[in-house]
């Protein structure tokens, strides 16, 4: 047992149907007890999804305890391919459901004798994976049953777009600043004249990913998820791979000169332009001018703003891919010192470090928020890159903070175009950085210099001029009305009080005065 | 007409498959430890029912709650480990850290499922820590959402300390003029030191004279004050349910105009002070979901119900004060002028909700009660999904809202206990309510399909009983109704541009 206040990363049922519930017309079951349903809320509300999330529960309950399930699984199943008619169903076990030890794969092959959709299990260990791995899993999973299936059928070949073309893997539903990224990578492609074939999860329907194989090569933009199938369809169809986040200028452009590379290089599958000198010529043309004109980061770097960070200290944290290539940028691209880069992705740990190395001085993996709020508070960095924890963290401290990672809030699914990723990107983090320090300073300056001279109102009200006499109970019942709207009430009452000709004010008297105002 | 709002002459209770969205009962922590106030809650359990609290709780969670998870690993569900020293070793560090007066563990699914003795490792920990220990098990196995407090609550009526048989609080002080010597009962001095609830002290002769000496003297001092409990002068009046503390002194203030004053509260603000039950203890619940509780109030404590209708909404708070009179053996005064001004005051909100349509998804208990209140309103109530009903515990609500559809002449609402939200669905197509009332899972969907919505967990947690939150209430129900008269004139806006554009 442990001690816990909050976690980074959910349980693994949650990546699970984060994946399934990504694909067009795939239907999550969970086999789970009342009320672990609230994915559906986390999805509805964050994300503002117009659609129903196409998850049900087939409860666990008292009976299911005393009898096991029987065939309400089986019957969940086939009413749920009759109700809604999907392609696939993805049958989850929960952490509460595991323990039951239920053969739920023979209720999957039951249930697929009687239904139209494909049902799958998915195959996934409660007590070790977690939210992420889960998800990586799942969607390797789901892809490997499409492509199995298709290479039964004997018409099954694999046969290439005429022009380069790639799969974006890994865009999922409650992913952070996902859409807008994967928007941006979209565009990128369209510059390089590279076709996207399939983007997955997000929006692809099942039936498309027989298709998968036409891509020259697979993009996977975030490592949490997408590189377990990645490193599949590698093995099975020979596909590459570019796993380089384009998250900061300079990795953007090792991004682009590694899609170069696989465009223009004999590979396994003897797939290259016909004009590779062209190709890259061309790229390095498309790298320089979005450099200089498109992204402003590259021009924020030289800028005077910019000097007056270098050197300030900063905290990053986060979950692997964000963490990583936040320190890089922080560290290369705008010479702020990076005092402590840490993630939560334990499972990656050895690459984080890797990948860090050289840009930070030290190195936290932990999924333990109060370690991670210890080393803030010893390090005392002017601005944290981190997660809605860390921005929690950095109030408490006066520390200002910017959200680079999940886990997240609903501001952090913003209405408007904030990728992450490309050249956009870059734009939008330098702004981020930048507000995230200028501000610490405003706050500073502003204390140096006695603060705003607005804290006390000294205005006298109207009802100022009556002495009311208010009862401990009253004031102790006003001292707990909200500091914003307390003079509202109290003005509001001693109105009342004065309609009514009343000298003393209690707590009876107070209830009244709300009863009788209109608002 | 449809068949699904046909004329129905009596209330129609039907229960349907249970796959419906609700909260898990361990949300209750987080209004609990709020109102407790020197309370630690620790939730065992597992990464699902930590991620569930941090999303459900939102920001609340970054406020050093006194609440946390004790995370189940994969070593405690094998038995690797021992579940007995897993608990002492983090029940010794939140004493250490916190202090608190009292620890409660709620129990989870996956206690259920792997069968942890809670309810026996509680007293040897408790005795071992010098901390007691509150059980209660809050599962989704069992319960929905509000039905979490009601398994604290029963819990934690059983900690609740016996009050002397017999013998009440007015004969008390009485007592304690006639026998001021009385300083040696240990009973006495435990239970309250200044005033004496417990009059008699057994070894002094005097102590048995005190209360028939008592009597005439009492009651003509009490006279002047107030006719209170002249029928049954030995009983005390104890309300359970948590709420916020302005709203419990509302609630006091309500009765005390009747002059009827309330002993204790369960909970109170402080586990400390938890009011003594006993034979002559009368209680009555402010909130529909309290069932359990109820129970054990009666079979445990040997206390007397009071079966009222819930103060929620004016006519709600009306006739619970009213139930609580009757018992008492008083006449309620001025109460018809007070019910009749707060509806006075309501005008401006029901012009909005007259004649409207309601459909309550059902997911936190309190719809049976609302929809009463709508109903009085004037609105008219289609189905009123329930997690659970208990009939008994509701009597008189129930009767209440059988009452109100008479009297307002609209057609009885059906029941569903144990909604299937798939079916109820198709349902709200095929009726087309002018609102549904529903959890947040369906909100945002529905909405996108024309259908206006209103989150059912609002009213959880805000200030609804009593008569001065009436307005609380059809301020919530509005909302959507008042945003969509405003959103009218945008809409409208947006198609004459469309027009214009088309003219261009």
């Amino acid at each position: 047992m442990k001690l816990a206040y909050w976690m980074y990363a959910g349980p693994a049922h949650l990546g699970t149907l984060r994946v399934a519930s990504s694909f067009k017309n795939v239907h999550a079951i969970m086999h789970a007890p009342l009320g672990d349903d609230y994915f559906n809320v986390m999805r509805s509300m964050l994300e503002r999804e117009r659609d129903f999330t196409p998850v049900t529960a087939s409860i666990v309950d008292r009976h299911v305890l005393a009898r096991g399930s029987q065939e309400k699984v089986v019957e969940n199943i086939t009413r749920k391919d009759k109700e809604e008619h999907p392609d696939l169903i993805v049958l989850t076990p929960t952490c509460t459901s595991s323990i039951l030890q239920e053969d739920l794969q023979n209720f999957v092959n039951r249930a697929s004798f009687d239904s139209d959709s494909d049902v799958i299990l998915a195959d996934v260990n409660h007590y070790r994976v977690n939210e992420i791995q889960a998800a990586d899993r799942t969607l390797e999973q789901i892809v490997r049953f499409y492509l199995e299936k298709a290479k039964k059928d004997p018409t099954f070949k694999v046969d290439k777009t005429e022009k380069p073309s790639a799969n974006i893997l890994g865009i999922f539903t409650l992913g952070f600043h996902n859409t807008h990224d994967c928007r941006e990578l979209k565009r990128l492609l369209n510059d390089l004249g590279i076709k996207v074939n399939e983007i997955i999860p997000e929006g692809c329907s099942v039936q498309n990913l027989k298709n998968l194989s036409k891509a020259w090569f697979n993009i996977v933009p975030y490592r949490e998820i997408g590189l377990m199938t990645a490193v599949y369809l590698e093995k099975e169809l020979k596909m590459p791979y570019v796993s380089i986040t384009p998250m900061g200028v300079i990795n953007t452009a090792s991004f682009i000169r590694k899609i170069v590379e696989i465009l223009t290089k004999n590979n396994d599958l003897n797939l290259t332009v016909s004009n590779p000198s062209e190709v890259i010529s061309n790229s390095e043309f498309y790298i320089n001018q979005q450099t200089k004109f498109v992204s402003q980061a590259a021009w924020f770097s030289r800028s005077i703003d910019c000097q007056n960070l270098t050197g300030k200290k900063t905290v990053v944290f986060g979950d692997a891919t964000h963490a990583a290539n936040m320190t890089k940028i922080l560290a290369r691209e705008m010479g702020i010192q990076v005092v402590c880069a840490g993630t939560y992705c334990k499972h990656d740990a050895d690459w984080f470090r890797e990948q860090v190395l050289g840009f930070c001085d030290e190195v936290l993996i932990t999924e333990d928020h109060t370690q991670v709020g210890e080393m803030i508070a010893r390090v005392e960095p002017s601005a944290i890159f981190g997660t809605q924890m860390e921005r929690h963290v950095g109030k408490r401290l006066d520390i200002p903070c910017g959200v680079i990672s999940a886990p997240v809030h609903i501001q952090n699914f913003p209405l408007g175009y904030r990728p992450f990723l490309g050249y956009e990107g870059t734009n939008q983090i330098a702004d981020l950085v930048y507000n995230s320090f200028t501000l610490g300073m405003e706050d500073h300056l502003l204390e140096i210099f006695n603060g705003h001279d607005t804290k006390e109102v000294t205005t006298k009200s109207l009802s100022n001029d009556h002495n009311f006499e208010w009862s401990k109970e009253a004031l102790e019942e006003l001292s707990r009305v909200p500091g914003f709207v307390r003079g509202k009430v109290k003005r509001n009452v001693e109105k009342f009080a004065t309609v009514n000709n009343l000298h003393s004010i209690t707590l009876e008297t107070m209830y009244a005065a709300k009863e009788s105002v209109n608002a | 007409m449809s068949e699904l709002i046909k004329e129905k002459n009596q209330l129609v209770f039907e229960c349907e498959t249970g796959n419906y969205h609700t909260f898990c009962p361990i949300s209750c922590v987080s209004w609990l430890y709020q109102k407790i106030e020197d309370s630690f809650f620790l939730v065992i359990g597992t990464k699902t029912c930590g991620y569930f609290l941090q999303n459900a709780l939102g920001v609340m969670i970054f406020a050093e709650p006194r609440y946390a998870m004790a995370e189940l690993e994969e070593s405690d569900i094998s038995a690797q480990l021992n579940d007995y020293k897993e608990l002492k070793r983090l029940c010794l560090q939140i004493k250490q850290d916190r202090n608190p007066s009292v620890i409660v563990w709620i129990g989870t699914c996956t206690t259920e499922i792997i069968k942890m003795d809670l309810e026996g490792m509680a007293p040897l920990l408790e005795a071992e820590l010098g901390i007691p220990i509150v059980v209660a098990r809050a599962n989704g196995l069992d319960y929905a959402f509000t039905q979490g407090e009601d398994t604290v609550l029963s819990a934690m009526a059983q900690k609740c300390p016996d009050s002397p048989v017999s013998l009440g609080d007015f004969s008390a002080r009485a007592g304690t003029q006639s026998v001021p010597a009385r300083g040696q009962s240990p009973l006495r001095d435990q239970r309250s030191p200044g005033g004496g609830l417990h009059p008699c002290d057994p070894q002094s002769p005097e102590g048995l004279k005190g209360p028939t000496n008592a009597h005439n003297p009492l009651s003509e001092k009490n006279k002047p004050l107030s006719p209170l409990f002249n029928a049954k002068k030995n009983s005390k009046l104890v309300l359970f349910g948590s709420l916020p503390n302005n709203v419990a002194t509302q609630l006091s203030l309500e009765l005390k105009r009747q002059g009827i004053n309330i002993t204790g509260w369960l909970p109170g603000q402080k586990y400390v002070d938890l009011p003594s039950l006993g034979k002559n203890t009368y209680v009555c619940g402010i909130n529909p979901f309290l069932s359990r509780t109820a129970t054990t109030l009666i079979r445990r404590k040997n206390c007397q119900l009071i079966v009222a209708p819930f103060p929620i909404g004016p006519d709600g708070t009306r006739a619970w004060v009213e139930k609580i009179c009757e018992t008492f053996g008083l006449v309620p005064q001025n109460l018809e002028e007070r019910e009749s001004k707060i509806w006075e005051g309501l005008e401006d909100y029901l012009k909005y909700v007259r004649g409207k349509s309601v459909f309550f998804m059902g997911d936190n208990l309190l719809e049976i009660s609302l929809a009463r209140f709508l109903i009085r309103c004037g609105m008219i109530v289609y189905e009123i999904g329930i997690p659970y009903m208990d009939r008994r515990f509701q009597a008189a609500e129930l009767k209440l809202l059988e009452k109100t559809c008479q009297k307002m002449n609209v057609p009885f609402p059906r029941i569903v206990e144990k909604p299937d939200n798939y079916y109820q669905i198709q349902r709200i197509r095929e009726l087309q309510p002018d609102l549904v009332i529903t959890g947040m899972a369906h909100a945002n969907p529905l909405e996108a399909r024309g259908i206006t919505t209103k989150w059912s967990v609002e009213f959880t947690f805000a200030q609804i009983h009593g008569f001065t939150n009436s307005r609380e209430i059809l301020e919530l129900v509005t909302r959507p109704l008042r945003r969509n008269q405003n959103l009218k004139s945008f809409n409208n806006f947006g198609e004459k541009l469309v027009k214009v554009e088309k003219n261009f």
